[in-house]
């Protein structure tokens, strides 16, 4: 039965894709069309959070392939990433009620965008390969048309190209490791692939190309160079959707064929992941610190959190390979709570960021400033976001990335040498990216909201809309109740550990106080709800003592600055500025940055110039010889464009003489 | 009657972190004067001091935003509630379960953020120098910590501060990896807390400063509670190395309320030699260029790294 | 006693890990002859230690040699030789410090992955210390390596020294005879290297290596 209405609302999703195409001219079409969306996004929310058994649905519709039919399914683990697309979608479709409005064209977006939320919806909902990468290749093909929404800026042309060629190629990847999965007997539905034996050198291929290709829509490095110039160019509740859902849906793609498509893993089979995402969040978190178009910056930060997760993910294949299931349950649960986290708060971030841009015109934060007098209200949902996402107490991510770590602690019962040595490493890599995930936000929100506004936009911003405000302040709500209260969704996390993994974590709700306890109350526990309200009880004394016993006046004035106050706004720190310890301590890892001085010589007048060039390693050299090769074959190739007709004629006869030899030699 | 006895010995634990912290900085301050031939100011000067910030009015730039108010409070109350979660001069008190290393670790993060915020809130480039060193260190200092966190927690079978004061109070571990530890906790407590080598707290030069140009603009109770915040630091620190490494005398979990004087004492003496070698170490060395911090800072990250490598690969190391 | 015998014993071969990572952070060539110092006290004292857990008196005099030789007569006439070179300025190190430390990490984790497993067999404990001493003897190499004073270089093979003799000890006991061979080719290699210093620096006023690179006409 839930089966039946998700399936119906992803029809009547795709059904006001059309709506919105004929009603094209109508003024009010943006309200009706993010409207039916927010509707139907909460139903298929409902859907999947409405307690159904323990058993899975499925259903075969006689559509596509007719010896095939269309196989779906909901079992726990796509009613889980059901919920996370369309919580995001909802927020999404709220969000844009009141952000559609500046949209200037709004006919490239409309119809593309309820057809992108179905295409995620069929994703998560196929129960066959054929229908997964249908739909797959459905929402690659609806979010890039959504990225070219406006296509007079070359930037978004070269972005939304790059996009298409590493979506095909992550589409490739996932065919052939589908038809491994299938093997010579063709049948593609999920059940059959489940049943079938495989030889173990095909179960690693598959493991590869999952990697490759799901790894590459969500952003794993070294395939993540499309991210940060796909996600910027779409519109801010697009990109919200891209960088909190889809990147989600690409986690979903890799859990299902991994855990379980593929059957009981080998030992090094985590390693791949652990050690990519280890590399990917290091990379994703310094690029985004030397960022200062707000939108890339959060992009990089979603390739950051996209790492934690695969960190976390290559854990839980690397217990459960050695059997471990308790420990395996505790870093599949983490994954999967880190998933959740981060389509909540990434979502909240681009949101903000998309109001700050409407409201100023400004995506660099080097031209904002002093926003929070302007949009006090912005300011401090933004404000919690950052919070949230520095995996700092009471918020969300940091009950994620306690229990991460707590998984890394049962690590030294891993037998093999290579887990051994490489489990430390990452963990080093992991503390070290949330640290620095901390710093970047504090640029970020300092340099945007805080000082002085160092520009006319930004001191003559207004305050957003009130439906952009609610959809952002509910989902930061959301997250500060995740954070406090986390056995809830523990809990729901966990039959799909015990699904997956085989074995689950205890049972949180028995747990006293509402702690969460990831193995054994004398290991470990945490009560966000206690230090939450500590936390408050000992600011509101505070507060209150210090006004009682203290002086109560208080005046304005100028600022202090050891007294030598400056008037222009330019003096205070830029973002650049603030960043230039973290890049010179740590940037050589992943970028060679270089700072150019050009000083003019005495006498003349010209101004002085200091210049920071920043490479990408990845990029130089991995694509660029690649693109290099690509570039040389096409040229040779050419050749064959401008041949005489002697040529054509000789080209003709020696592919036949050729053919005509294979024959014979077969025989 | 149990449960009302267990209430006063935690709040007993918030009260004696907050009033011992001032002594703790002015007891610091006095063996540093007379380390080097001074009189030095009077060891209660800390309290003296935060009074006097409390009756004076405050002083708010024209451009300070509710944020900039505010953060005193949040950085004292995270601060607070970090602080009380280390067993000071008993085990097992009753919230102490709510919040293990890693949690602490967090919360002092948190207070970072906000007095990073609140630096460059006002818009001047001191505000900015303060905030970007400070991040700086943090990037650092906070994996190092976390690192350090794994070492002892790996030894100790968990990362809760009662049980690992516990189980080294049963049986005190003489590892590589402890003292591995030890050291990296030692270097990353002198960086978070902004002693010599890596900031000075008595200065007001530009080119010393890091924790004091963030909180540069502040003024009356708003520094108040900011410096009290900072003393916090120190004392959480210093009872976290009293707490693992010298954990003989805290009273154990589930004793005779009597006990607790015992530990209260034994804590005041951590306390004191503490200071008195934490005076000694900063009269002992110069601070250190702000570039080569981050090697500092590195060192004690990869002895944690070590010190975990080797606890993952033997369980004797 | 046993656990305490081998929970020392580890300490102090830790401690010499630790003196070496600490070698290969310093920068100064005051520092590092400190540095080494103390390098060569805490051998001695492993050495010391497990003289008197194996009960094994000959153990205290090669603790004594490593005392008087290592941390005594060769530092104090290395800083004899470099106040009378001139040389007070910063070693240069190939590389920074951060990535030279993550090398190092590295190489301590392949010594205990090859030490451990092959020597499974063995006493649990003991083989541990072997892991700490190869360990030594890598982080020594990678010093010579790293470096392109001549002086620190020479530091370098002096703490892989120290480490041979670490594991030497650690097994249960070498002889004498071996150890006092051992000593004094260390004082041959060192007065010759000495030797060969003051020639260097007379002939190319330096003893920077890759300076007589240049000079043997491969520029760089």
């Amino acid at each position: 039965m839930p089966l039946t209405i998700a399936l119906w609302s992803v029809a009547a999703l795709l059904g006001v894709g059309g709506l919105a195409v004929a009603f094209d001219r109508r003024k009010d079409a943006s309200w009706i069309v993010y409207g039916l969306c927010f509707g139907l996004c909460l139903v298929l929310f409902l859907t999947a959070v409405i307690p159904r058994g323990a058993t899975a649905l499925a259903t075969v519709l006689p559509l596509g392939l007719p010896w095939v039919g269309a196989h779906f399914q909901l079992d726990v683990l796509s009613a889980f990433f059901l919920a996370i697309v369309n919580l995001g979608g909802a927020a999404a479709s709220f969000y844009a009620l009141g952000y559609g409005a500046h949209e200037k064209h709004p006919s490239r977006v409309l119809p593309f965008f309820p057809a992108f939320l179905a295409g995620m919806n069929l994703v998560v909902m196929a129960g066959d390969a054929f229908g997964f990468l249908v739909a797959w290749e459905f929402m690659s093909l609806s979010s890039w048309a959504l990225v070219l929404a406006h296509h007079e800026d070359a930037e978004n042309r070269q972005a939304a190209f790059i996009y298409l060629i590493m979506a095909s190629f992550g589409t490739l990847a996932l065919l052939m490791a589908y038809g491994l999965l299938a093997g010579s007997a063709g049948d593609y539905s999920f059940a059959a692939i489940r049943a079938a034996e495989r030889a173990p050198w095909k179960s690693g291929l598959v493991l590869a190309l999952a990697l490759l290709g799901a790894g590459s829509k969500a952003g794993l490095a070294p395939l993540h160079i499309w991210l940060p110039l796909a996600h910027p160019a779409a519109p801010s509740h697009v990109s919200a959707l891209m960088s909190g859902v889809m990147t989600k849906v690409a986690v979903y793609g890799f859990v299902r064929i991994v855990f379980d498509l593929l059957g009981a893993p080998a030992f090094w089979w985590g390693i791949a992941p652990m050690t990519l995402g280890a590399f990917t969040a290091v990379l994703g978190i310094l690029f985004a610190t030397i960022q200062s178009d707000l939108k890339k910056l959060l992009a990089y930060s979603t390739i950051e959190n996209i790492g934690v997760i695969f960190i976390a993910l290559g854990l839980a294949l690397a217990f459960k390979a050695n059997g471990m299931a308790l420990p395996a349950a505790l870093a599949f649960t983490a994954a999967l709570f880190h998933a959740f986290n981060h389509s909540l708060f990434k979502s909240v971030l681009f949101f903000g960021a998309g109001a700050v841009q409407t409201a100023t015109g400004e995506r660099d934060i080097e031209r904002l400033g002093g926003l929070i007098h302007v949009m006090p209200r912005t300011a401090f949902v933004l404000l919690g976001a950052s919070v949230a996402i520095s995996a700092l107490p009471p918020f969300n991510g940091f009950v994620s990335e306690w229990l991460i770590f707590q998984a890394i602690l049962l690590s030294p019962s891993l037998p093999q040498w290579s887990l051994k040595l490489i489990v430390p490493a990452v963990g080093a890599m992991l503390a070290l990216s949330a640290a620095l995930t901390a710093g970047c936000f504090v640029r970020a929100y300092g340099t945007a909201f805080l000082g002085r506004a160092r520009s006319k936009a930004a001191a003559a911003a207004r305050e957003t809309d009130p439906w952009s405000l609610a959809a952002m302040a509910a989902l930061l709500t959301l997250c500060l109740l995740v954070g406090v209260l986390p056995s809830f969704l523990i809990d729901t996390i966990s039959p799909a550990a015990r699904l997956f993994v085989g074995g689950r974590m205890p049972a949180q709700e028995e747990i006293p106080w509402l702690s969460i306890v990831p193995i054994a109350e004398s290991r470990s526990s945490y009560n966000g709800l206690l230090v939450c309200l500590f936390i408050a009880m000992s600011a509101f004394l505070a507060a209150r003592i210090m006004h009682a016993l203290g002086s109560r006046t208080m005046r304005r004035g100028p600022a202090w600055d050891c007294g030598y106050p400056d008037s222009s706004p330019a003096t205070q720190y830029t973002a650049s500025s603030f960043a230039q310890p973290v890049r010179r301590a740590l940037g050589n890892i992943v970028f060679v940055a270089r700072d150019h001085l050009d000083m003019p010589a005495p006498g003349d007048t010209r101004p002085a110039r200091l210049g920071v060039e920043v490479r990408d390693r990845v990029f130089e050299g991995l694509y660029a010889p690649i693109s290099r090769a690509v570039d040389f074959c096409a040229d040779q190739l050419n050749k064959v464009h401008f041949l005489t007709i002697q040529g054509y004629l000789s080209l003709v006869f020696a592919a036949l003489v050729l053919l005509l030899l294979l024959v014979a030699i077969w025989q | 009657m149990a449960v009302i006895l267990d209430l006063a010995a935690q709040g007993a634990q918030m009260g004696i972190v907050l009033m011992l912290s001032p002594f703790l900085v002015g007891f610091t301050r006095k063996v540093k004067a007379r380390l080097l031939r001074r009189r030095g100011p009077p060891v209660l000067q800390p309290y003296r001091d935060l009074l006097r910030l409390l009756r004076k009015e405050t002083v708010l730039a024209e451009n300070a935003s509710w944020l900039f108010r505010s953060a005193p409070y949040l950085i004292f109350a995270t601060t607070w509630v970090a602080a009380s979660l280390v067993p000071t001069y008993a085990t097992g008190l009753m919230f102490s379960w709510c919040g293990d290393l890693i949690t602490i670790t967090a919360l002092l993060g948190a207070a970072r953020f906000f007095l990073a915020l609140a630096g460059m809130d006002v818009g001047t480039s001191f505000g900015g120098i303060g905030s970007s060193r400070e991040t700086m260190f943090a990037s650092l200092a906070e994996p190092a910590m976390v690192m350090i966190v794994f070492s002892v927690a790996l030894i100790a079978g968990s990362t809760q501060l009662s049980e690992i004061a516990a189980s080294s109070l049963a049986h005190y571990q003489l590892r590589v990896s402890f003292g591995l530890a030890l050291i990296g906790l030692a270097i990353v407590a002198i960086a978070e807390n902004g002693r010599i080598p890596v900031d000075n707290p008595a200065t007001h030069l530009e080119l010393t400063m890091v924790h004091e140009a963030m909180v540069l603009e502040y003024s009356g109770r708003h520094l108040a509670m900011i410096e009290l915040a900072a003393a916090l630091k120190l004392l959480l620190y210093l009872s976290m190395i009293a707490c693992i490494f010298v954990p003989w005398g805290i009273t154990p979990a589930g004793a005779d309320p009597r006990a607790f004087v015992y530990g209260a004492l034994a804590y005041l003496a951590k306390l004191t030699v503490g200071g008195f070698i934490l005076a000694l170490f900063e009269i002992s060395t110069a601070k250190m260029r702000v570039f080569r911090v981050p090697d500092f800072l590195g060192a004690a990250l990869m002895l944690g790294l070590l010190g975990t490598l080797l606890l993952f690969v033997s369980r004797s190391l | 006693m046993d656990r305490l015998y081998f929970d020392v014993a580890h300490l102090f071969a830790g401690g010499l890990v630790l003196m070496s990572f600490v070698l290969l952070y310093q920068d100064r060539l005051s520092g590092l002859i400190n540095v080494f110092t103390t390098h060569a006290v805490v051998l001695s004292l492993s050495v010391g230690w497990q003289a008197y857990a194996q009960h094994a008196s000959h153990l205290y005099v090669t603790a004594a040699i490593a005392v008087i030789f290592k941390a005594l007569i060769i530092p104090l006439s290395l800083r004899n030789m470099i106040e009378r070179m001139g040389i007070h300025r910063e070693v240069e190190v190939v590389g920074s410090i951060g990535v030279t430390m993550l090398f190092g990490i590295a190489l301590v984790a392949l010594s205990l992955a090859v030490v451990l497993p092959a020597t499974a067999a063995a006493d649990p404990l003991a083989r541990e210390d072997i892991a700490f001493a190869l360990s030594v003897v890598l982080l020594g190499l990678l010093m010579m390596v790293t470096r392109r004073n001549a002086v620190s270089q020479i530091i370098g093979f002096m703490s892989l020294e120290n480490g041979l003799i670490l594991a030497a000890t650690g097994a249960k006991g070498m002889p004498l005879v071996v150890e006092i061979s051992v000593a004094f080719s260390v004082l041959i290699a060192f007065i010759v290297i000495g030797i060969f210093l003051f020639r260097i620096r007379e002939r190319f006023d330096t003893v920077d290596v890759q300076e007589l690179d240049r000079v043997r006409g491969q520029s760089r």
